[in-house]
């Protein structure tokens, strides 16, 4: 954990800086799928605390994405709040739903953790179906434009929504970073590596795994928020189990347990997914392929490979 | 109608779903009692089963009920050789990590889904019930076919139980259930048996699926749902625990049929879902498992 | 001297199989206090429930007067009664530093990195820091498990089986460091070398068949007749 110095800021101050010229040199179109990505990749950083260096595998992050993705664009629709505030509540949401599926879900553990958080997301999903009147269930609604708006910035054109993405990912990005090499990041590993042990040490598992959880779901909200206010749309199709696939996905291609592998996962898988759906529309079972070729073939992903064949600093 | 008769309709057509889950259900019981294995992919088994029913229907000519024996043989045949090879091919070469399966499982679900998609179709496609006879009680008709879903239900689960408690192969498998290492100090190629198991597994669920395309027509995104349920049934009746699978298949197939008559579909299953997970969380060793 | 830890009546039955079967136990502050007798006795089973990692069925435990029976393992850690485990438990796949570091950090300590630096060299683990745990020879796991136990700062420390596949001269360097441990740190030991029993222990209790045999000094075990038949004789 600790060790690596500085070298490991540098890095991640370093591909921060490569983003932010990405916004010259890419088309528009190309910036804006990169700004998703980071969105995306939010989505996966917290997955990744989770999931990556709590142990926790979750299948039920789709709940958090759409509690952070409708309590940000709830009130901007009914009451017309301003992005900023809706985005401090859509990360709350996410925050508060995580620590309420982790006070029933954590009760359990291993496949059963996983059936558990399944069905409550499952559950959600179909709760957000059934108050479609007010959510717009599939279909969903479009946050109006004017709380789309940030300190006399349109969120909607190009430059001001590939700035908030960017802001939004490094400010997660350096958060993750700090938080795995405290005391509190050491105690997450601990409890993925041996609860046990972390027991006899006097540590509580059950408060351990649920602060680690309510930070992923503040992550999860977070990307939700932004996904809302950025890109402009809210829907039930962000709460099936699907968005709660894709974190996993990203997490397990670029790396669990590594802080850039998310970001990584998220933008190698939706490149892939890009070119495939050039090809063919079944870019579903690609998903499907990749998956099952990663548990087989590389179930530490590419940075968690590279770490440990050549780079064994890296975070 | 009168409440009456509208109960007992609600109560018959709940006995069908409750006899297509068992079988549904019981596969996937199996397989996780046996293997430790949660198979997300169950339920595209499942379509897989209605979907080859009405391919071979479709190619075989004659009359309907012969080219439905065929399905009824070939279909479950086909899906079981299928994850006979995703066990070799995948589950195998995880060492069955109960983690690493349900992730490999679920990358399973979305290539068999998408494998339909592309080659079955978006269309629900309906497939002729093999005899068209209707049952007249004094309020309204019934489709005989329906009853006969229930007990051939019946009878695959009879001979599904005289296998697992009277033959050497059920032995064997219940045998690997108790105990996976002792099983292999005595001999018994858990390999194969693990292979069988989960072939098996997912030969049952396509048979369900097989029973019902008749009532139900063949959609590629029909295995959602049983899938959903048969977690739910197998839950409730206590992980890896046969006799428990089938009352809870029962309660929740009957309840199913019962509740979706007075209460909208999306608050059944949102009440049923809520409910499955709070019984993990509380009850883990099910309403009927013992006591752990 | 006060009893640190008390126990009245404590029993844990598994179906017929009476693990710990009403032991009545003192271990006094400052002491070295060793737990024999034959496998199946029920030692292991005893100092689970002493730690929390199993709960009694009935009896009581008292910690410096208070009554500890019905909490969790890690708060009694955190009252200050640390277990360090049979086979040895590390985290295979963190370094030396961040094992110790974890028990250090969890005392809320704030010179985390001199505290820990300071519990890897009272074992001789000093220089080993960045290596990986589970790269460490089976005499340095067990001492890394040892250094773990320290950190923690105990008012108790249970050993269970410490020596257990150490050479000759790693046993010999493990009794000195326990000797150093005491009075600050009360032993309690589980121990199958009869020789380090004998050499470290200030008092010693026999469990047989989950029940308490005798207990006394090192001298009246021995004298024992019914722990001669029992144990020693076997």
């Amino acid at each position: 954990m600790t060790g690596g110095g500085v070298k490991p800021w540098a890095l991640h101050l370093a591909l921060i800086a490569v983003l932010l010229t990405a916004q010259f040199w890419l088309s528009p179109y190309h910036a804006t799928n990169l700004a998703r990505i980071m969105v995306l990749a939010v989505f996966a950083m917290g997955y990744n605390l989770a999931f990556g260096y709590t142990g926790l595998l979750s299948l039920g992050h789709a709940l958090l994405l759409a509690a952070g993705m409708y309590a940000a664009g709830l009130p901007a629709q009914l009451w017309g709040w301003g992005a900023g505030p809706a985005f401090i509540a859509g990360v709350a949401g996410g925050g508060l739903m995580a620590a309420a599926l982790g006070l029933l879900a954590l009760r359990t553990a291993g496949v059963s953790f996983m059936i558990v958080t399944l069905m409550f997301a499952q559950a959600g999903y179909l709760t957000l179906l059934y108050f479609a009147p007010v959510t717009g269930g599939d279909d969903g609604f479009a946050v109006a434009a004017a709380s789309r708006r940030l300190l006399g910035f349109d969120l909607s054109t190009d430059t001001p929504r590939f700035l908030a993405a960017l802001l939004i990912f490094a400010a997660g990005l350096l958060i993750s970073l700090a938080l795995i090499r405290s005391p509190f990041g050491r105690t997450m590993v601990a409890m993925r590596e041996n609860e046990e042990r972390s027991r006899m040490l006097g540590y509580n598992p059950f408060t351990v795994k649920l602060a680690a959880l309510t930070i992923s779901g503040l992550y999860s909200g977070a990307a939700g928020a932004a996904y809302a206010l950025l890109f402009g749309y809210v829907g039930a199709s962000f709460a099936t189990i699907q968005y709660s696939i894709l974190p996993m996905l990203y997490v397990l291609l670029g790396g669990a347990g590594t802080t850039l592998g998310p970001f990584l996962g998220a933008l190698v898988m939706f490149t892939l997914i890009e070119v495939a759906t050039g090809l063919t529309s079944a870019y579903l079972f690609f998903v499907g392929a990749a998956l099952v070729a990663l548990v087989l073939f590389a179930p530490k992903g590419i940075l968690g490979t590279i770490r440990e064949r050549w780079v064994r600093w890296l975070p | 109608m009168a409440f009456g008769p509208f109960l007992l309709l609600a109560l018959m057509e709940g006995l069908v779903t409750a006899a297509v889950l068992a079988l549904a259900a019981s596969g996937l019981s199996l397989v996780f009692g046996v293997m430790r294995v949660v198979n997300v992919a169950h339920g595209e088994f499942y379509m897989l089963g209605a979907v080859l029913a009405w391919v071979v229907t479709t190619m075989i000519p004659g009359p309907p009920a012969l080219a439905f024996v065929a399905a009824l043989l070939i279909a479950p045949l086909i899906v079981a050789t299928l994850a006979a090879l995703a066990d070799g091919l995948i589950l195998k070469r995880l060492a069955y990590d109960p983690e690493a399966t349900i992730v490999a499982t679920i990358g399973l679900l979305y290539m068999i889904q998408q494998a339909a998609l592309s080659l079955y179709g978006p269309n629900a496609n309906p497939v002729r019930a093999p005899f068209e006879w209707r049952i007249q009680l004094p309020w309204f008709g019934y489709s005989g076919y329906k009853l006969f879903v229930v007990l051939a239900a019946l009878a695959v689960l009879l001979a599904l139980w005289l296998f697992m408690t009277r033959t050497k192969a059920g032995l064997i498998m219940r045998a690997t259930q108790v105990d996976r290492t002792t099983a292999c100090a005595f001999g018994i190629n858990v390999d194969r048996v693990y292979m069988s198991t989960f072939a098996l597994g997912a030969g049952l669920a396509a048979l369900a699926g097989v029973l019902v395309v008749p009532i139900q027509q063949a959609h590629y995104l029909m295995g959602g749902d049983p899938l959903l349920l048969s977690f739910i049934v197998v839950i409730i009746g206590g992980l890896g625990s046969l006799r428990g699978t089938l009352i809870a298949a029962l309660v929740i197939g009957l309840s199913d049929g019962v509740i979706s008559m007075f209460f909208t579909p999306t608050l059944a299953k949102i009440l049923a879902t809520l409910l499955v997970a709070m019984v993990l969380v509380f009850r883990p060793q099910g309403l009927f498992g013992a006591k752990a | 001297m006060a009893a640190l830890i008390e126990t009245r009546g404590l029993t844990l039955h598994f179906g017929g199989l009476k693990a710990v079967d009403g032991v009545d136990f003192a271990l006094q502050s400052g002491e070295i206090h060793a737990l024999i007798g034959p496998n199946g006795a029920g030692k292991t089973t005893f100092v689970s429930l002493l730690s929390g990692r199993r709960m009694a069925q009935s009896g009581t435990i008292l910690l410096d007067g208070e009554d500890i029976t019905r909490l969790p393992a890690h708060a009694r850690v955190r009252k200050g009664i640390a277990y360090t485990f049979q086979i040895t438990s590390i985290f295979p796949r963190l370094t030396v530093f961040d094992n110790v570091a974890l028990a250090v950090q969890s005392q809320g300590a704030r010179d985390l990195l001199d505290r820990t630096r300071a519990a890897l060299a009272r074992v001789g683990l000093e220089g080993l820091e960045a290596q990986e745990a589970q790269a460490l020879s089976y005499g340095h796991q067990r001492l890394l498990e040892l250094a773990m136990g320290l950190a923690l700062n105990p008012r108790v420390l249970i050993l269970d089986e410490p020596t257990q596949g150490l050479a000759a001269s790693e046993i010999d360097s493990f009794i000195r460091l326990v000797e150093s441990l005491v009075p600050e740190t009360t032993v309690l030991l589980i121990e199958h070398n009869m020789e380090v029993v004998m050499d470290l222990a200030t008092r010693i209790t026999v469990l047989n068949f989950g029940q308490v045999l005798a207990s006394g000094t090192p001298s009246e075990i021995r004298a024992d007749p019914a722990v001669q038949e029992a144990y020693l004789g076997a």
